[in-house]
């Protein structure tokens, strides 16, 4: 039995922190046993329990406990926190990386037979874990246009039991009206699942216009240094899990000796069953020097995003002037004529990861890349430095070119990821590699 | 200011939480999977002095169960409430009537007439809220479960 304590409360500020403030401080308080200020790294697989009914209840739920880190471990617990804060969601669940974030997410919603709707503008990975992932666990799947929320009311089925799809699509740059497509989704009492890498919270906030999850790659601009793979999946605590069509979370769970995590958890059901089923049993965790490595990234996420996208956007204004550029899929080019949207959506700016069209084709795109010296060509985005890819050739290599198509990709689209370089070297780099290549 | 978070005021609830000594739980089950075994064990497990409050019950947690808080004749500081919002009117009036300190309302245990019946007896009233999860939240392990505690401190906590 542990003895009470009354001392040490642990206050709410009377003051809304700032985002910055958040960045900073939320998830990260000070070490009570050695008063560390930043957060330890608890490299441990385990947990020296107190006594045998401690550890009893830590299993059954009872009490919140350390057991065993691929389920839980503090420094992971940090950065799940922090994220969770700058989202305004009721918490979080960190795993290996995005991809393992989101196939998690679908693992706990859905049973063999049920249907999503997704965004047909999706990262190439994305689309190739719905198709093929879904098929081998019979989870049917309806690609719309993202921008038409009559196409993802009219795909909807009986069966249909989440929506999915990204803040700012990858590469090409569409932006989803997320309240309009929430107010669909919740029309037909199915929850909006948002995938947010590409804005961070700091440029906006999926769960505010409605969103009920929101997934993370942390890779990318939470992480920032292009260090650690790892993803993370935010939950609002706003859906209604008893509404009849989620008996996956509202009832008894043969997987957990008969708890109903929608009655016992209320707010947080999705989350402790994402957790202590999920995680559990498939078992994508992230490590805690990755959290680590998170927790410093978003340290300065605003810092960084407010370079990423005014560096990003005077390269798109800078390119869409060249004559050897057919198109430049930025947002801000791309909703010159809905600039409504962005100013909703993304007031601080539309992002750091856009593509632009070469003449030439494929082989024109592919000689741009071998060009250029300050770009690194590589499979990420959201490095502090500028990275540059061929999508057709890459990323989306599994894609057919319908698909391509689709999601906004030609043969001779170079995908770039602006970094925080001086503007004027990112141009430089970009303009020998033009005349280069010509 | 809407009724729900006119119950949710982080300071009262945190007074609640470091001065009650004992609570009442109305609708305590003895089945261990129900949320309110979960919170009275938790709260158990955290030294406050548990008082089961429900008639389809003989003992839970180990403690005598009363058919109503009237029955219960020791001090009870807080009137922690799992049963239909219908219940609360009456439930409220015996919380003023033991002279309890607090009335809690557990999530979706919602009831403005039965809140209003507290409050003007001066109770501190709670509504819509979890007892283990705002405990966890300010004095517990909440953090460790990557949840939003939403407590923003550069303070040194106290070692517990």
């Amino acid at each position: 039995m542990q003895e009470r304590h009354v001392a040490g409360m642990m206050e709410l500020p009377e003051r809304q922190f700032g985002f910055q403030t958040r960045a900073l401080h939320a998830g990260a308080r000070p070490e009570p046993e050695t008063g560390a200020r930043a957060v330890p790294i608890f490299q441990t697989s385990s947990y020296v329990f107190e006594d045998p009914e401690s550890a009893a209840a830590y299993f059954n739920l009872q009490e919140y406990g350390n057991t065993y880190s691929r389920i839980m471990n503090p420094t992971v617990a940090a950065f799940e926190e922090r994220i969770a804060n700058l989202e305004v969601g009721a918490g979080a669940v960190a795993f290996a990386s995005g991809l393992a974030a989101q196939s998690s997410t679908f693992f706990t919603l859905l049973s063999a037979g049920d249907h999503v709707v997704a965004s047909r503008a999706l990262y190439g990975g994305s689309i190739t874990q719905l198709k093929h992932l879904f098929k081998k666990l019979s989870v049917e799947l309806t690609f719309v246009d993202p921008d038409d929320p009559n196409e993802w009311h009219q795909a909807t089925t009986e069966r249909t039991r989440l929506f999915f799809g990204e803040t700012i699509g990858n590469p090409g740059g569409n932006v989803m009206d997320i309240e309009q497509i929430a107010k669909v989704a919740h029309d037909h009492s199915i929850p909006l699942v948002m995938d947010n890498t590409f804005a961070t919270p700091y440029l906006c906030r999926p769960i505010e216009w409605g969103a009920d999850i929101v997934i993370h790659s942390a890779t990318k601009f939470l992480g920032g240094h292009g260090t650690s793979i790892g993803g993370v999946v935010i939950d609002s605590g706003d859906f209604d899990w008893s509404n009849g069509k989620f008996a996956v979370i509202a009832e008894p769970s043969d997987a957990y000796h008969g708890l109903s995590f929608h009655e016992t958890f209320g707010m947080y059901g999705f989350l402790m069953k994402l957790r202590s089923e999920t995680l559990r049993d498939l078992g994508g965790c992230m490590s805690p020097f990755n959290a680590f490595l998170f927790l410093q990234g978003m340290e300065t996420l605003p810092l960084r995003m407010d370079r990423h996208v005014s560096n990003a956007l005077e390269i798109a204004t800078w390119l869409e002037a060249r004559s050897d550029v057919v198109s430049v899929s930025h947002p801000a080019i791309h909703y010159r004529e809905n600039a409504g949207l962005l100013e909703k959506y993304l007031p601080k700016g539309a992002g750091a990861v856009f593509c632009f069209e070469l003449h030439g084709g494929r082989s024109a795109g592919q000689n741009f890349i071998r060009n250029v010296q300050l770009f690194s060509h590589l499979a990420n985005v959201g490095d502090a430095k500028s990275l540059i890819i061929h999508p057709a050739s890459t990323t989306h290599r599994q894609l057919s070119d319908d698909e391509l198509q689709a999601a906004g990709i030609a043969p001779g689209t170079v995908r770039l990821s602006v970094g925080i370089e001086d503007v004027e070297d990112l141009q430089w780099d970009l303009e020998q590699a033009f005349a280069r290549s010509n | 200011m809407p009724e729900a978070t006119k119950y949710q005021d982080p300071a009262t609830i945190q007074r609640v939480l470091h001065t009650g000594r004992s609570i009442a739980i109305v609708g305590l089950s003895a089945n261990t999977l129900r949320a309110s075994h979960f919170v009275g064990y938790y709260a158990q497990r955290h030294g406050y002095q548990i008082i089961p409050v429900n008639p389809r019950e003989e003992q839970v947690l180990g403690e005598e169960s009363f058919n109503s808080l009237t029955a219960v004749g020791d001090t009870v500081d807080i009137v922690n409430v799992f049963r239909d919002p219908a219940a609360v009117p009456a439930i409220a009036k015996e919380a003023v009537a033991v002279g309890a300190k607090a009335l809690w309302l557990q999530f979706g245990v919602i009831s403005d007439e039965g809140a209003a019946i507290a409050a003007d007896a001066g109770l501190d009233v709670i509504m819509d809220r979890c007892l283990k999860v705002e405990h966890a939240r300010y004095i517990g392990r909440m953090h460790w479960l990557g949840l939003n505690t939403e407590v923003v401190t550069a303070r040194r906590p106290v070692r517990r």
